[in-house]
């Protein structure tokens, strides 16, 4: 249903992108842009429709804030507190007083209206240089109103792109494993949520064990793993329809999915008399295909984007370690060679690098190489955290932590984090139970 | 020999028994509670699937090498199973936390296999015997220290009906 919604893009005035500010998200950002996002003006009448439609008393005003906490939650930007505007949202709209915003030390502004037409919710924004006292962009769309946070969101990636010449990672969703119950009896449950933690919804209901679900690369269709029966397989669910398929018929637990790039294979682990070795199976024609058979352990495949490659950890060295190899199976090769054990690579959607986990000395660390192996940076250490899954324009990372308990076994919990490729901004990923197992989606309009 | 050199002979002979007494103690400590090399020997979590035969065998750390002790448990497992010819089992395989889910989920279904092939060189038959791995997902022990770690790395033999 939220696939369903309208998008029309106009633009109202053209790109005037010379000599503008720009952000240069390449490095970490320790002076956020100051910006200024006036609430989008919503006059009276449009007002009383969305509160008949969807019970707010001012869309536009909330819509603003949104966009606020996604700039606010980038680490790139900082949004100023909205007590010190001096221009009334529907004028600074049509002209802003740009010696008012500068005032301030505003260097970007945001505004816009929401109308209601024909019960849908059309919003126009633009953006303005208040230094150079010129307009960056004017947008505007239609949706229906039930869309109104992804609004929002879409404002975000817009303005995003704007500055720092990057697709943004706003309009997208996180699925995860909802977990609760003691350490020894986690009960777990699939769930899925917008990048800002916002409309969670729980997509299975808890009675048997799911892990490490991943969504594909269309958005409709999801990957994970259930123990359902205890007979632990790899699934395919759809979100929009609920149905849920096991994939393939493998005497022996598959585990560790992933999609293909093109959405149309699934490569994961299969497991059978004490060996797991990597298969792919062909969603259309049910095909089959062995891609490792080494007496090793070898598991948690990711495809390069463009689909040539695989990388995937394995124990043939004797210990946990990182390989590349080509889609095949054939020209393994080792990339990790630093102290300690390398689990979970998972491809950058930008190609050039891989995000791991490392264990070392009793630590767990999130870091990223180069497809070579070389360039590893570590970006975060803690007690216990994994499973790296990126934005989809490959500048952030999404992971979980568990804590460690205390002499009694007491005090676990498990969460979701992110950091920057940058290893700046790193932060809670604020989830209403405990979290696990996060997978980021690609960008759902744009 | 002066007075202060026989002082100091008689202070390191203190010492040194010192030392020794401390490395048997613990030594001793180590053996009948809990732990030998990482590998859990103690009874804490230990059921019985009958008198005298213990449902579980344990690992160390990135291991699924059986030792010679939960050869012994599954020597006493097989010849239960041999008595009790309709019984079929599951091997469930675990690991601990200290690793990654997925590598912990292939982990735990190799112990449980290794496991499984102990018994059918005793003439178990495979038939009677099926292999679920839980990787990290059910501890017994929600410690988060060696000794926690160490019980939670197990093949646990349970009846199957």
């Amino acid at each position: 249903m939220l696939f369903r919604y309208i998008l029309i893009l106009l633009i109202l005035l053209p790109f005037k992108a010379f000599g503008l500010i720009e952000v240069d998200i390449t490095r970490g950002n320790l002076s956020p842009l100051p910006m200024a996002v006036s609430p989008l003006f919503t006059d009276n009448k449009s007002k009383e429709v969305f509160q008949k439609i969807i019970n707010k008393k001012d869309v536009g005003s909330e819509i603003s804030i949104i966009v606020e906490n996604n700039l606010k939650q980038s680490g790139l930007f900082n949004p100023l507190n909205k007590d010190s505007f001096l221009q009334e949202a529907d004028i600074a709209h049509l002209k802003p007083r740009f010696e008012d915003w500068a005032l301030i030390k505003a260097q970007a502004l945001i505004t816009g209206k929401v109308t209601a037409v024909d019960g849908k919710l059309r919003v126009e924004f633009r953006m303005w240089d208040v230094l150079a006292g010129k307009e960056m962009m004017a947008l505007a769309f239609t949706t229906v109103p039930t869309n109104w946070r992804r609004v929002g969101h879409i404002i975000t990636d817009k303005v995003y792109e704007r500055l720092t010449g990057e697709k943004g990672y706003f309009d997208t969703r996180i699925i995860y494993v909802a977990e609760e119950g003691p350490k020894v009896q986690r009960i777990k449950k699939l769930a899925i949520m917008d990048q800002d933690g916002f409309n969670v919804k729980y997509l299975t209901l808890g009675n048997e064990l799911v892990l490490t679900p991943r969504f594909s690369p269309t958005n409709q269709m999801v990957t994970y793993l259930s123990y359902f029966r205890n007979l632990p397989r790899v699934y395919l669910l759809d979100i929009e329809t609920g149905r849920q398929d096991v994939v393939g018929d493998f005497p022996g637990m598959t585990f560790a999915p992933r999609f293909s790039p093109d959405g149309k294979k699934i490569i994961m682990s299969f497991a059978k008399d004490g060996n797991s070795d990597i298969y792919t199976m062909d969603l259309e024609n049910r095909v089959v295909a062995r891609i490792t058979n080494h007496p090793s352990i070898d598991t948690s495949p990711s495809f390069s984007p463009d689909g040539k490659y695989i990388t995937f950890n394995s124990d043939r060295s004797r210990y946990q370690q990182i390989y590349i190899m080509k889609s095949d199976g054939s020209n393994v090769k080792r990339i990790s060679f630093g102290k300690g054990l390398y689990g979970t690579p998972v491809w950058s959607p930008r190609g050039d690098l891989i995000a791991f986990t490392k264990l070392h000395k009793g630590k767990f660390y999130i870091g990223v190489m180069r497809t070579d192996g070389s360039g590893e940076r570590l970006l975060t250490e803690n007690f216990y955290q994994e499973a790296p899954s990126w934005s989809p324009n490959g500048r952030v990372l999404i992971f979980y932590r568990e804590t460690k308990t205390n002499s009694k076994g007491e005090g676990f919990s498990a969460k979701l984090w992110s950091i920057d490729l940058t290893g700046y901004n790193e932060r809670q990923v604020v989830t209403e139970s405990d979290a696990s197992d996060p997978s980021w989606s690609s960008l759902l309009s744009n | 020999m002066n007075l202060s050199k026989i002082f100091k002979n008689l202070f390191l002979v203190i010492l040194a028994s010192l030392v020794l007494t401390a490395c048997a103690t613990q030594k001793a400590v180590k053996v009948d509670g809990q732990l030998q090399g990482d590998v859990y020997t103690g009874t804490d979590t230990v059921e019985y699937l009958a008198s005298g035969v213990p449902d579980r065998v344990f690992f160390a750390t990135n291991e699924t090498v059986l030792t010679t002790a939960s050869r012994e448990t599954l020597r006493k497992q097989a010849g239960w199973l041999r008595k009790n010819s309709d019984i079929n089992v599951v091997l469930e395989g675990h690991a601990d936390e200290r690793g990654t889910r997925e590598y912990n989920l292939a982990l735990g279904e190799r112990r449980a296999n290794s496991a499984k092939d102990y018994l059918m060189t005793y003439g178990i038959s495979s038939n009677r015997i099926s292999v679920i791995s839980y990787g990290k997902e059910r501890p017994v022990d929600s410690g988060s220290n060696p000794l926690a770690w160490s019980k939670n790395r197990r093949s646990v033999t349970v009846k199957a009906n």
